[in-house]
């Protein structure tokens, strides 16, 4: 269960460019299940996310993680966290360029220090279920959109996370290619993941998958 | 235990195909700094171990060499005072010198001429020493540990007979029984046949020498019986040289007593600012390298600062991405450390400083030509570690810190709405 209550998020405090994406959100986020935040754009879809996936800490408000606090960790639990319990996928794959589709599947697991024989077998695990086993050893610049995009996924599964966040994934992909998304989606939640997802894709919030539906409006939850 | 190496070796793994994949930009630095650890490890090398080999080999020299001054300038030394010295106190032996110089107009080289100093023996006879031994390719010539002055030996200096340094034979082309002009001082041209040539191992002195008998020196520069250029004094006691020369002074007012340690601290002087002139000429290089350097470790490109964003995105901390940056940096300046280095001793040991030959031997027309025994002092390698490694290594980890501590979500906004 992920908690936040009251939770504001300011950018560029005290400046005159002073901007506050998230005012005064409050919601409970349920295990086991498809969540999808959608509102246009500005709406602070991105910034919610991020706080709920520990990657900023929010201005005012609090955030529970299955009951502990953790909006007001340190940076270096706050990270713990992150690369045990969350898995992201994000609009753009973020994959880096250079490295092989293998390696950058293994890239969040390199600070855990796994051995590398088995590392190297999740991370093929991995790929094999999202069908570009077959690529494991290419490098990321010949990958096709939608292969790129399997490929952050199978990096954001590789410490077998709990939860996945994935930030409008569907933006950059063709009709075809969002189903073929959707379908893995469906994988997660079979297996008993919680997905929370940012989209105003309707494809996505529309979909007989998701289990509920937050829209968001000004940094507020609307309705 | 083993987390935390196998997370090292990840890490260092993930450093070194970072720098393969700015290969042009990593080896383009990595071939400056390798040329800059070059240039000052080879000037360092050279001035170290020529500074040793000079105090090695001065260390056979007399302890003290006394000259007659002439209004304040070197003058002939009367045989006479001799007996003057060698009633003084702690003398042990008093021994005549006489050399000088002799211009060579054609080849515009400056030669050393020395009369063998010359002893006696246990049965009373006058003989030239042969402690100073041994010429060049003689096969039954020990290795001596203690490098003399120069040497000869089975060569008899008979009149008319001259034994030459390396440096002059190189320079006229000139063998052993070739027969070599002088213009004596009253204009008359006399030969002398080359009897022999002075050993390589002691060409950092013995270069441009050139040993005479004393009747044909005497002739030569037209000095009478009655005078000598200089006279050696050897002390009983080595701690009382200073004590001796100043009983010189006082005894001979008019002259200058110039002890072994004169001879050294005036060695370390010129080689210490031959070594601190070459550092300075190289300073532009230097600077150059410390602004480029600089550049790029402290501005990380676009293209890092993404990179940085993602690794956090994706669950790395802020000391990993430090760590990183701290192998990257020292896998560069170790390596250039160590090329340079090694690179130098080659080229100081092994090629006798090629590059920076002219201006660290001297600008004289006989170069000497001698392998330097190779010298090196852990003092020497920190100081050259800690002015190259350890600016740089630092200079990359603080920008990196700076990128570092940003939210990792920095890599969503980069994409998200």
């Amino acid at each position: 269960m992920i908690e936040l209550s009251k939770v504001r998020k300011v950018f560029n405090a005290d400046n005159p460019n002073e901007f506050s994406a998230l005012n005064g959100v409050s919601v409970k986020i349920s295990q086991h299940q498809l969540t999808v935040l959608t509102g246009p754009s500005g709406s602070g879809k991105t910034t919610l996310l991020s706080i709920i996936g520990c990657m900023s800490r929010p201005t005012a408000g609090r955030v529970r993680l299955d009951g502990r606090v953790i909006s007001s960790l340190p940076e270096r639990f706050l990270t713990d966290i992150r690369r045990k319990t969350f898995g992201f996928i994000f609009q753009q794959p973020n994959l880096i360029k250079g490295l092989t589709v293998l390696e950058n599947v293994m890239l969040p697991a390199y600070p855990l220090g796994e051995s590398y024989s088995l590392l190297k077998a999740k991370a093929i695990f991995g790929l094999d279920s999202l069908g570009i086993a077959n690529k494991a050893n290419a490098k990321v610049e010949w990958l096709s959109g939608g292969e790129a995009q399997r490929a952050s996924i199978a990096r954001a599964l590789i410490n077998n996370p709990s939860i996945i966040i994935a930030d409008e994934p569907t933006a950059h992909l063709d009709t075809n290619l969002s189903f073929r998304f959707m379908e893995i989606i469906e994988n997660f939640k079979t297996e008993g993941k919680t997905v929370i997802i940012s989209s105003h894709d309707p494809l996505v919030y529309n979909s007989s998958l998701v289990d509920r539906l937050i829209k968001l409006r000004d940094g507020q939850i609307e309705g | 235990m083993i987390d935390w190496i196998e997370r090292q070796r990840y890490i260092i793994d993930f450093t070194l195909s970072s720098l393969l994949r700015r290969k042009v930009k990593n080896f383009g630095l990595l071939a400056l700094y390798t040329l800059i650890v070059f240039i000052l490890a080879s000037t360092m090398f050279f001035t170290y171990s020529i500074k040793k080999e000079a105090s090695i080999i001065l260390s056979e020299s007399p302890e003290i060499i006394v000259q007659k001054l002439s209004a304040g300038r070197h003058d002939q030394f009367p045989l006479s005072q001799m007996e003057t010295l060698k009633k003084i106190r702690g003398v042990a032996e008093v021994l005549p010198r006489l050399w000088g110089y002799y211009y060579e107009g054609g080849l515009g080289a400056n030669y050393t001429l020395l009369v063998p100093p010359v002893t006696t023996n246990k049965n009373g006879i006058e003989e030239t020493t042969d402690s100073i031994t041994s010429v060049e390719n003689k096969e039954n010539a020990p290795d001596n540990p203690d490098k003399p002055l120069f040497q000869y030996n089975d060569t008899k200096l008979k009149p008319g007979t001259i034994i030459i340094g390396q440096g002059i034979a190189r320079t006229r082309n000139s063998h052993v029984g070739d027969f070599m002009p002088f213009r004596a001082y009253d204009g008359s041209i006399v030969g002398f046949e080359i009897k022999g040539i002075l050993s390589s191992e002691s060409e950092l002195v013995s270069s441009d020498l050139i040993l005479i008998s004393e009747q044909d020196f005497r002739s030569l520069f037209g000095i009478g019986n009655d005078f000598v250029t200089d006279v050696t004094v050897a002390v009983v006691n080595p701690h009382e040289v200073s004590t001796v020369a100043s009983k010189i002074v006082n005894i001979l007012p008019d002259s200058r007593p110039i002890t072994r340690e004169d001879i050294l601290r005036t060695y370390e002087s010129i080689f210490n600012w031959r070594g601190g002139m070459m550092i300075v000429i190289f300073s532009a290089a230097v600077l150059a390298f410390v602004i480029f350097a600089w550049d790029k470790a402290s501005g990380l490109s676009a293209g890092e600062r993404q990179e940085i964003g993602i690794l956090k995105a994706i669950g790395w901390e802020t000391s990993d991405v430090i760590l990183m940056k701290f192998w990257e940096g020292a896998v560069i300046s170790l390596t250039a450390f160590f090329s340079g280095a090694i690179l130098a001793y080659i080229h100081v040991f092994f090629t006798g400083s090629l590059i920076f030959e002219p201006a660290l031997k001297g600008w004289s027309v006989l170069y000497p030509h001698f392998v330097l025994t190779p010298f090196i002092s852990v003092e020497q390698l920190a100081t050259l570690f800690f002015i190259t490694v350890i600016p740089y290594t630092v200079a990359t980890i603080v920008p990196t810190w700076r990128a570092a501590t940003i939210d990792p979500d920095s890599a969503m906004r980069h994409s998200g709405d």
